[in-house]
């Protein structure tokens, strides 16, 4: 049988759709195990006050961007370019880029 | 009926015409695919970071109050914990010992971190899996240090921090006060920063003022900073991810625009012989919206699908090492999709409509013009 190109379009499109309609639902509710995962990481930054998230290591304020200071992005002196590739991927925290004005 | 069978002859008319110059569209598929990928994997990560964050940081801690001398963050004494207790609603106040080692046999950078309970044994630690991974320590294995005296000291791995607290304890090691203090000389009476609990959490604000009034030399972080922090972090402005992907976007533009408004000679003659048959400019225009929606509308699905695959089935590998940047020691990322309509939405305005649009407009042109001058040119 010699299918037309729209069905095979049409069909293309609906199976996209539907995992479209998949990624988006299966989005919305987290799975038991991630549920597990992320009480596990709760409770982990409660009992060890944890501030930041480990996704940078190289530089200490994009490892810790929420506790960086305001000279943090000039690390040794006033003219001192920022060298860390992380810190050209993450913005200053708003506390620290509006310290002072409010 | 009638009206569907003949948007459906219309369709297969269009993707025999496509199928006619495949070279040239498969390649125009692929590109238009691949920035759609490229642009949702950025969005779907984010927006998963940014998630994740705002879940597991609900419970950081609701005050945070660092020392500052000469622009930079100091050591605080712990009799500052006396003074902020005695502000009013603030409910417990304790020193946190923290602070970085960096590794020269692996070149790698570690959070040191004397948990407040149940720290570990004198001489044991207990490792994150990223530790684990880059200094290859195993339960029992000895991981030797330098004290800041320059003297070799060794700590015993305990235990190894759970997989799936990775993306907080990647690069923690957790130890004891006693061995904290001998690893880097820290004074007794000293801490690196205090935490505080409040009694009623709309006056944060109000005690953070009072602090940063009674102790002047300090800075109060308050937990909706710490959280807001990471609402903001990878915004549209974050720099060199943005850098390179408008450097893509412009290239495909520019691509799609020339494919889409400079009609070919051969282009131009099929419109007119189409007219010349009996077509009206309605279903030239029909065709061409077939054409856009069908290049644009199989590039938009098969994008956002690869784009999921790559974020969330293969850990974002193709943007690790733009993330890693100098960083040894990395969290393999593990993150739960979140994703919503919103985001779709935005995804398919930037991408499929304008392409489709530019298809119409030159076809337009060409459509209402007499067959015979545009099969003549």
């Amino acid at each position: 049988m010699n299918l037309r190109a729209s069905t095979i379009f049409a069909t293309y499109t609906a199976v996209g759709l539907l995992l479209l309609a998949v990624i988006v639902i299966d989005s919305s509710s987290r799975s038991a195990t991630d549920r597990q995962q992320l009480e596990e990481r709760r409770a982990l930054v409660k009992s060890l006050s944890l501030t930041d998230l480990v996704l940078f290591t190289d530089a200490r304020y994009t490892r810790h961007p929420s506790m960086a200071d305001r000279h943090t992005p000039f690390q040794d002196y006033p003219l001192s370019l920022e060298h860390f590739p992380s810190g050209s991927l993450i913005p200053p925290p708003p506390h620290v880029r509006y310290y002072g004005k409010h | 009926m009638a009206n569907i069978e003949k948007q459906r002859a219309i369709l297969d008319f269009t993707l025999a015409a496509l199928m006619r110059r495949k070279g040239k569209n498969a390649a125009l598929l692929v590109v238009y695919t691949l920035v759609v990928a490229a642009l949702a994997s950025v969005m779907f990560l984010t927006k998963s970071i940014r998630s994740e964050a705002a879940a597991v940081l609900a419970d950081a801690p609701e005050l945070v109050v660092q020392r500052m001398m000469a622009g930079r963050h100091e050591l605080i004494p712990v009799s500052y914990i006396e003074k902020i207790a005695s502000i009013r609603g603030v409910k417990s106040v304790r020193g946190r010992l923290w602070g970085y080692y960096y590794d020269p046999v692996f070149g790698a950078n570690y959070t040191l971190l004397v948990p407040q309970e149940s720290p570990p044994e004198e001489g044991m630690v207990a490792v994150g899996q990223g530790v684990a991974r880059s200094a290859l320590a195993e339960v029992d294995n000895i991981m030797p240090f330098r004290t800041s005296q320059g003297a070799l000291f060794t700590l015993t791995v305990g235990r190894v921090l759970p997989a799936g607290t990775e993306l907080v304890s990647s690069d923690l090691i957790l130890l004891s006060a006693g061995d904290f203090k001998t690893l880097f000389g820290i004074p007794d009476g000293m801490a690196t920063d205090l935490v505080a609990e409040v009694s009623n959490l709309s006056e944060i604000p109000t005690i953070a003022a009072k602090i940063a009034r009674l102790l002047p030399d300090t800075r109060p972080i308050a937990r909706d900073e710490i959280l807001r922090t990471y609402d903001a972090i990878f915004n549209w402005r974050s720099g060199i991810l943005l850098a390179i992907l408008s450097g893509a976007l412009l290239a495909f533009f520019i691509f799609a625009w020339d494919k889409a408004t400079g009609l070919s000679a051969e282009e131009r003659r099929e419109i007119g012989i189409l007219k010349a048959i009996g077509w009206d400019v309605g279903d030239v225009l029909m065709m061409k919206l077939w054409e856009g929606a069908a290049l644009s509308l199989t590039a938009f699905l098969t994008g956002v699908i690869l784009a999921w695959l790559h974020v969330f089935a293969g850990g974002a590998a193709l943007f690790v090492p733009v993330l890693k940047g100098w960083s040894v020691l990395y969290p393999s990322f593990h993150l739960t999709p979140s994703i919503d309509m919103m985001q779709l939405a935005v995804l398919f305005f930037l991408t499929v409509i304008p392409y489709t649009v530019a298809t119409i407009v030159p076809c337009w042109r060409a459509a209402t013009a007499a067959p015979d001058s545009v099969m003549r040119g």
